[in-house]
């Protein structure tokens, strides 16, 4: 399916480039635009809402591979969803990110599921469910066991993150990177 | 919904060029007099203006216009000359002053009685910069909620709060209730309230005494709409329909007796109804409430921004009672930016915008590096640093409205989310066409520099062309050397008024009309502390009410008060307000002017953009 992750050769190297687009979705302040920057930049600060949608690229060099991640991390405010299809178009991974310390970002990340559903075929995609904020198990409000017993029914990859104490962030985007790539 | 560039013709000008036409192209005059023609002030464009020509505040406020063009050649010619001598202008100085430094005193005393009775908490840090944990709402029941000096409501024709500059919109839902009873009640007699002043008596009492007002006026308001006006002078306040019923714009009647101090302690309520939405200010500022609804509208056409009017009609006319916080949430802080903004940066109040001081060769270069990078889909590219211009290209025959601009500038400094990454955002810019979308590709050039490209594009699908043609800038920037006199630009951004070499003189606002820019040194002591930087804003504010005035507007102040003088001129090709030691004497304030004019023409390069681009 990554057929737009075209092998370059061009540059005398052996190694292909692959490029892969990955979209960030979920409700409001679960962290998406957290996710992206540590994994991007490997740092953390509060942000604010974003604004639209904001565009990140990360480049794995592997030793049989170029990998290059296009992230687009998408707003979750409401009025910003009528665009949003516009962002995961073609896109060959998305997270479906929630906060595990807010019941109702599960729920909103099912609705996401679904609209997804809608628009690409089961293999045209990989589909992660994120649990963020493992900093907050004081306030859990969703069991791991919760989250994973849907993304097994829906053959989802599921993994809980922490973008504010990096945990999990790199394996995470490690996990649909070879993903992807089995499936291309 | 693309924003449709191609067809939008409702404000340009029969020849498609806002700068005067040849006859008028006149020589760029050495020493600028009064009787300067428009277009040829220091500071106006050379090849014509960047923006949408707005002859003066007041078009900024006129009702859904899109007819603020400029007047052509042949009104301009009609027009009474300007006066053309210095003396003219000092005879004129010396007839007003007596009159207003008796206004002065009452303005010096109403503002230290506004100072002390103020208990006002940090506005910028109390409230929804912490969106991650929730919006922190202060208790409406408190004092220190009455004590703000500014607030602003905005609500649904139906009554519902849509957004609330300080508390929840839900503790406020009855306030919200008794404010969209008071507009409607009114307008079922075909009148609009426009405002209300709350004298000493209420006013004490804060909000609820300004409820409680609003409450009590119900049943007075059927006797009084007929005739106009209300004045239930016994418990101070005065409520003020417009003059002439048929006019849509916002002015507001002269008040009954004007600069009485009792009017002034108190709030002054203003309303401004845009259908479907309701917005009302409640200031104990000194602003005019022309002024004050000037900022209304800043916020309905912010909330545009976000929505578009047709998505905001459409919404409204499917469900009356819907309510508009769903689709704000999490933009509430770009509102509350914009209010904080137009509390300190005099752009909204001169309706310009000033640009970063560079050198004419250094803005040239990024300015055609800008003009090469281009897209067919791109209408403006814009270059700024903190709320100053750098750069602005456009596509030939589109104009920035400067209210647009604004509300770009105000975007970018309320999220620290650009900063990272390549933002691609759905962007109404409503004065341009307020019922369609661009997409706006914002970045900052590098890490560590105050530098914010946007790229404005028609095609919602063009992102990667739009990134690549950021790419392209870069490269034509580096290529250009200039990169290093830019960093050199950005560690200076603001000048001195020691410049100019004049020692009375404080500081200034200098705005040319045609070229819609304006330009400000920075302020320096005596004006440190923020209390004192808004108060000289505030005494700007106060001249520039008296100049605009829509019933009495005046062309020269002259003001002395004990803490600084100030000198307003107002012409039609220019503005000048400028600020100087409380020593100085009028004669010495009239020649200063003289030689700050002589200055600004010979800066003027480096001030303003003196030849805009386009693609």
């Amino acid at each position: 399916m990554a057929q737009q992750a075209m092998p370059d050769t061009s540059l005398g190297q052996m190694r292909p480039t692959y490029i892969y687009k990955v979209v960030l979705l979920g409700s409001t302040s679960v962290g998406k635009s957290s996710l992206a920057y540590r994994y991007v930049k490997n740092d953390f600060k509060e942000s604010l809402p974003t604004v639209g949608c904001s565009f990140f690229t990360q480049t794995l060099n592997l030793e049989v591979a170029t990998v290059r991640f296009e992230i687009w991390d998408t707003a979750g405010q409401e009025k910003y969803h009528s665009v949003c299809h516009l962002y995961y178009r073609g896109a060959h991974a998305a997270l479906l990110v929630y906060d595990i310390s807010n019941k109702e970002t599960l729920n909103r990340a099912k609705l996401w599921l679904r609209d997804l559903e809608k628009e690409f075929l089961p293999d045209e995609i990989v589909i992660a469910l994120v649990g963020n904020k493992t900093d907050l198990a004081a306030e859990r409000e969703v069991a791991t066991e919760e989250g994973e017993e849907f993304a097994r029914t829906k053959d989802l990859l599921f993994m809980e993150t922490s973008a504010k104490s990096n945990h999990q962030v790199n394996d995470i985007f490690m996990a649909i990177g070879e993903l992807c790539d089995s499936s291309s | 919904m693309a924003a449709d560039v191609h067809k939008k013709k409702g404000w340009e000008v029969p020849n498609g060029s806002l700068a005067p036409g040849d006859g008028q192209h006149a020589e760029r005059s050495e020493s600028p007099t009064p009787g300067l023609a428009q277009g040829t002030e220091p500071g106006a464009g050379q090849e014509g203006a960047m923006f949408v020509h707005t002859r003066s505040y007041e078009d900024l406020t006129s009702p859904e216009d899109g007819a603020a063009a400029a007047r052509s050649p042949e009104e301009r010619r009609g027009e009474p000359a300007e006066p053309t001598s210095m003396e003219q202008i000092s005879k004129d100085f010396s007839e007003l002053s007596t009159q207003l430094t008796g206004m002065a005193l009452d303005l010096e005393e109403e503002m230290r009685q506004s100072k002390e009775g103020k208990l006002e908490p940090s506005p910028q840090t109390t409230h929804r910069d912490s969106v991650l944990s929730g919006k922190e709402e202060e208790d409406v029941t408190m004092d220190a909620w009455r004590m703000h000096r500014k607030h602003v409501f905005v609500l649904s024709e139906a009554g519902k709060p849509v957004y609330s500059r300080y508390g929840s919109e839900e503790a406020l839902s009855s306030t919200m209730g008794v404010m969209m009873a008071l507009v409607s009640f009114l307008e079922a007699e075909k009148n609009a309230i426009r405002s209300i002043h709350a004298g000493t008596a209420l006013g004490g009492n804060g909000m609820w005494g300004l409820m409680a007002c609003l409450a009590v006026l119900l049943p007075w308001a059927t006797l009084a709409v007929p005739r106009g006006r209300l004045v239930a002078g016994g418990r101070g306040c005065s409520l003020a329909p417009p003059c002439s019923p048929g006019e849509p714009g916002l002015q507001v009647c002269p008040r009954p007796s004007r600069g009485t101090p009792s009017q002034a302690d108190g709030y002054k309520v203003v309303f401004v109804r845009r259908s479907p939405l309701v917005l009302v200010a409640v200031a104990r500022t000194r602003q005019s409430e022309q002024e004050i609804a000037h900022e209304l509208l800043y916020i309905y056409y912010q909330i545009l921004s976000l929505l578009t009017w047709t998505q905001l009609n459409h919404i409204f006319q499917q469900k009356q009672n819907y309510d508009l916080r769903r689709l704000l949430a999490g933009s509430e802080r770009i509102t509350d930016n914009l209010l904080d903004l137009m509390a300190h940066d005099p752009s909204f109040l001169m309706g310009a915008v000033r640009c970063l001081p560079l050198a004419a060769s250094v803005r040239d270069a990024v300015s055609t590096s800008l003009q090469q990078a281009k897209a067919k889909s791109l209408v403006f590219s814009i270059l700024l640093s903190g709320n100053q211009l750098v750069s602005l290209v456009r596509k030939k025959d589109q104009f920035l409205h400067p209210i647009d601009l604004h509300l770009l500038f105000n975007l970018i400094s309320s999220s620290s989310s650009f900063r990272e990454g390549e933002a691609w955002t759905p962007i109404c810019l409503p004065k341009f066409n307020s019922s369609g979308f661009f997409h706006a590709h914002i970045s900052y050039l590098e890490q560590e520099m105050d530098l914010c490209l946007l790229l404005v594009s028609t095609d919602r699908e063009d992102f990667f062309t739009v990134s690549d043609c950021k790419r392209r800038f870069q490269e034509r920037l580096r290529r250009r050397g200039v990169h290093h006199a830019l960093q050199e630009a950005l560690r200076t951004p603001f000048y001195s008024v020691a410049q100019v070499g004049i020692p009375d003189l404080r500081h200034f606002i200098y705005k040319s009309k045609s070229s819609g820019l304006f330009t400000s040194p920075e302020i320096e002591a005596p004006y440190v502390r923020e209390e004192e930087k808004e108060r000289l804003l505030g005494l700007y504010q106060y001249l520039h009410s008296r100049a605009h005035n829509s019933s009495r507007p005046l062309k020269n102040i002259y003001f002395t008060g004990p803490r600084e003088n100030l000198l307003a001129w107002v012409t039609s090709a220019f503005e000048l307000y400028i600020c100087y030691s409380p020593l100085g004497t009028k004669a010495g304030a009239i020649s200063a002017v003289n030689k700050l004019m002589k200055w600004i023409r010979k800066e003027e390069d480096r001030l303003f953009i003196l030849t805009p681009q386009t693609y």
